[in-house]
């Protein structure tokens, strides 16, 4: 049986060594975001994709000098999920996107020669400039809508003290899910922008359980010092921020493991982002309130939820 | 908060009972489904692209090659004008978007007089009433003519609306299952081929512009390979579909064009046996062909499609009829297409291909089946850990989640929205979220003993206390699958819409079934039946 109630943990207690913790984090996230940048799919850098299954193992080293002698430029080739499953990508085409298309052909044709046995194409995408670069504009457009629109609403329910609590929160988490995919060097494309933006609502969902806690608290217990009460509402809210990150791993891990390869950056990331977003709730948006001077006089009668 | 009127019972459970009914299709085949009787709906959830395996094409109509036409059209009018009325000009050129020359007086007149072409011209192609579609701007003597941004939209409008059409048509003669052909944003169309992995040949149809002509061969002078640009004035000299080392010199007059074109189809040569698309004329290319034929009997007629020659036939006879064949050394698809592309007729620009997305049927087959996998287990640990933090409370929380699961699939059936492979990661994420509401509202009955309450005041309290905070969590992540759906096309809007429906259910199911199921036995049940240990 688990039953995680009356925890007294000090969560706050260690507050400067978290919040050093997490500045070194987003610190490193810069850093390597402007060292060696993100690794863009071809949604956002454009060029050619193409998922091939074969009926035997491929040696993939000859397979890359063959396909590099076709002067389209760097041209990649890797396993995926099996060695009969390989992803060959081709980089973008200089010249506009006409050129671009003729990429699948060749590359077809070069593929029908130069393998003996029967080739399946699973998958063909093309992607011109100018989509990759509409598709990279809409991506950041969005994630920063998002966060705008959490900030305003968290300054409509809450206080404007707890809007930006809960918005450095966010961005913390944002910068870091960017960070991983810049130190793993995975493949970031369309899909992990959703899951960013599925983080920043998670993340926010979290950040909003122990807020209205605090809230809660901060009409019932008048007198308490502010960290008292902060680590109370932590602690209150703990077992309901356990299980429900319990829940969504599972189902998140479960995808991941058996989900296949088309998916599994996309799944990545959302369980990177699990883990930061309830880290960040009890470690960085709650700790902040303290420094942020929140209103203790709450007006009793206009209060939400303890007179319904 | 834990009191049913009987109605409200009622319509709960009429709610649930439609989207399950909503639901059910979807775990029968197509042949079960028609052997049902007719009340319950057949309607299945509509597979993206990236699981049943097809491809989407994103084209873009060349507006700048429409612009440039137009320009070159006014060209010559422009010069008449100026000529008619002996202005001498100078440096006369076409830019990309407008007309340029010098000239050492331009008389209001004559302004006027190129405005009213441009009104004559533009009342025939599009309707912009007697308001002139031209700019014309003069810094010293340098005079520069362009269209007016109206005129443009306009032109582009139309030439995207007609090139819809031409492509819808093209689509349609081969015979795709299932197309769909819509415009996006100004000048863009997304063409859904399902079924279709290898879209080459739809790719190359729709590569072409089929611009057909028929123009006499300008027999006055031979292409020269060391002067390759050399032509009569009047003449252009143009490639051979079939041979690349030789090249045509025909004249610029187009005699006969493919908007004349009644019919063309594929067949065979009796003599030869060598495909060939043979075509008929409407009244008035029937009369233009039969005048040219007649006065050019032993010449060579150049068939030309898209500025390239497909042959030269000499004209043995004068061709009454109003039909002809085209044979060009192809192989039967090749007339197959081609005779599609006469049919459907000609696009009024270029279309680019900025995006192919193509997916085999094997991977959408293989992702649809690692995404039940998928979903069962992680239903299935969720459900398990559920049971073992919360028990009986657990185990109701556990039949509202699959309540949930089949309110997902009613809905998305319901409304025929598109499941993709990112939208099963959704639904699996749903799983997860989903009993957060209930886990919220449990955390606070439990809160609610802790402190005293009876169990039936812990669960109306739990429940009342839970509302605001479950609501607001609950926005909050609905505000980003708002953005994503506005945000994102394809399969990622997939994604957003079944988090979004997701959200919706799991809030509606803890507020009313579960909490209905909860009130029906609050009166009975026990702290340890809830999880919590007995001397809490």
């Amino acid at each position: 049986m688990i039953d995680i109630a009356n925890t007294k943990i000090n969560f706050l207690k260690s507050r400067i060594i978290t919040f050093i913790f997490s500045f070194i984090l987003v610190v490193l996230s810069f850093g390597t975001f402007f060292v060696s940048g993100l690794n863009f799919g071809i949604d956002f850098k454009g060029g050619t994709l193409i998922e091939i299954e074969t009926e035997n193992e491929i040696e993939i080293a000859g397979l890359r000098d063959n396909l590099n002698t076709l002067s389209l430029g760097d041209v990649q080739v890797q396993e995926f999920g099996s060695k009969k499953n390989l992803l060959i990508r081709v980089e973008q085409q200089s010249g506009g996107d006409q050129i671009q298309q003729n990429v699948v052909e060749i590359v077809k044709n070069s593929l029908d020669s130069y393998l003996s046995s029967e080739v399946n194409f699973r998958r063909t995408e093309v992607v011109g400039p100018k989509v990759s670069g509409e598709l990279i504009q809409s991506g950041a457009i969005a994630i920063l809508a998002a966060v705008f629109a959490m900030l305003i609403y968290i300054w409509f329910r809450f206080e404007w003290q707890f809007s930006l609590g809960a918005v450095v929160a966010l961005i913390h988490d944002v910068i870091l899910t960017i960070g991983v995919f810049s130190i793993t060097q995975l493949e970031f494309n369309l899909p992990i922008i959703a899951a960013i933006l599925t983080i920043v609502g998670y993340s926010m969902n979290d950040t909003v359980v122990v807020y209205d806690r605090v809230r809660e608290n901060l009409r019932k217990h008048r007198s308490k010092n502010i960290i008292d009460l902060l680590n109370l509402s932590i602690n209150e809210t703990l077992s309901r921020t356990i299980v429900t990150s319990v829940t969504t791993l599972l189902a998140l891990l479960s995808l991941f493991i058996f989900g296949g390869e088309v998916i599994k950056g996309f799944t990545f990331a959302m369980i990177w982002g699990v883990v930061v977003g309830t880290y960040s709730s009890i470690f960085v948006a709650a700790p902040l309130l303290n420094y942020l001077d929140v209103k203790r006089e709450w007006n009793t009668t206009s209060a939400v939820d303890s007179t319904r | 908060m834990i009191y049913f009127s009987n109605t409200k019972i009622l319509s709960i459970l009429l709610v649930i009972f439609i989207a399950l009914m909503f639901a059910v299709p979807n775990f029968f085949s197509k042949d079960q489904l028609n052997s049902f009787p007719s009340f319950i709906p057949k309607q299945q959830v509509n597979l993206g692209l990236d699981l049943q395996g097809g491809s989407h094409l994103l084209l873009e109509v060349d507006t700048v090659e429409i612009v440039k036409e137009r320009l070159e059209n006014l060209n010559s009018d422009v010069r008449r004008v100026l000529k008619k009325n002996n202005i001498q000009y100078s440096n006369f050129k076409n830019t990309d978007d407008n007309l340029k020359f010098v000239v050492e007086e331009f008389p209001a007149e004559i302004q006027k007089e190129i405005l009213e072409i441009s009104v004559s011209n533009s009342q025939n192609i599009l309707q912009m009433g007697d308001q002139t579609n031209l700019v014309i701007t003069r810094d010293e003597n340098q005079v520069s003519i362009s269209f007016t941004d109206e005129f443009i939209k306009l032109a582009v409008s139309n030439a995207v609306a007609q090139s819809l059409e031409i492509v819808r048509r093209r689509i349609d003669e081969l015979g795709t299952r299932e197309p769909s052909i819509q415009r996006q944003g100004s000048s863009r169309i997304i063409i859904q081929l399902p079924g279709i992995d290898d879209p080459d040949r739809i790719k190359a149809l729709l590569g072409q512009t089929a611009k057909l002509t028929f123009q006499l061969v300008d027999t006055s002078t031979n292409y020269d390979p060391l002067n390759p640009k050399k032509a009569p004035v009047g003449s252009e000299i143009l490639p051979s579909d079939t041979d690349d080392s030789f090249k045509y010199i025909v004249k610029k007059r187009v005699m006969v064009g493919g908007e004349n074109l009644v019919d063309a189809q594929p067949g065979f040569d009796p003599q030869t046996n060598e495909p060939i698309v043979s075509f008929r004329f409407d009244r008035l290319g029937a009369s233009k062909f039969g005048r040219v034929t007649q006065q050019n009997v032993g010449k060579p007629f150049a068939i030309i499609l898209d500025d390239t020659v497909i042959s030269a036939p000499v004209i043995r006879e004068a061709i009454l009829g109003g039909s002809g064949q085209i044979s060009g050394g192809f192989d039967s698809e090749e007339a197959n297409d081609l005779a599609i592309l006469l049919r459907a007729g000609a696009l009024p620009a270029p279309l680019i291909i900025l995006e192919e997305r193509s997916v085999g049927p094997d991977l959408g087959a293989d992702s649809i089946e690692a995404g039940q996998y998928a979903a069962i287990i992680g239903f299935v640990a969720v459900i398990i850990f559920m049971m073992f933090v919360y028990r009986y409370f657990g185990f109701l929380a556990d039949i509202a989640l699959i309540i949930n699961l089949f309110m997902v699939l009613g809905i998305l059936s319901l409304f025929q929205a598109t499941l993709t492979l990112p939208g099963i990661a959704g639904i699996i994420l749903t799983i997860g979220m989903a009993v957060d509401a209930n886990v919220l509202i449990f955390e606070r009955v439990k809160e609610e003993i802790r402190s005293g309450s009876k169990m039936i005041n812990a669960v109306e309290n739990g429940y009342k206390r839970a509302l605001s905070t479950i609501l607001d969590a609950n926005i909050t992540t609905l505000i980003a699958a708002v953005i994503l759906f506005f945000m994102a096309s394809g399969p990622v809007r997939g994604f957003s819409i079944t988090l979004a429906i997701g959200i919706f259910t799991s809030v509606f199911t803890a507020f009313t079934f579960t909490r209905l199921l909860i009130s029906i036995y609050a009166k009975s049940l026990k702290p340890s039946l809830v999880g919590m240990k007995i001397n809490d």
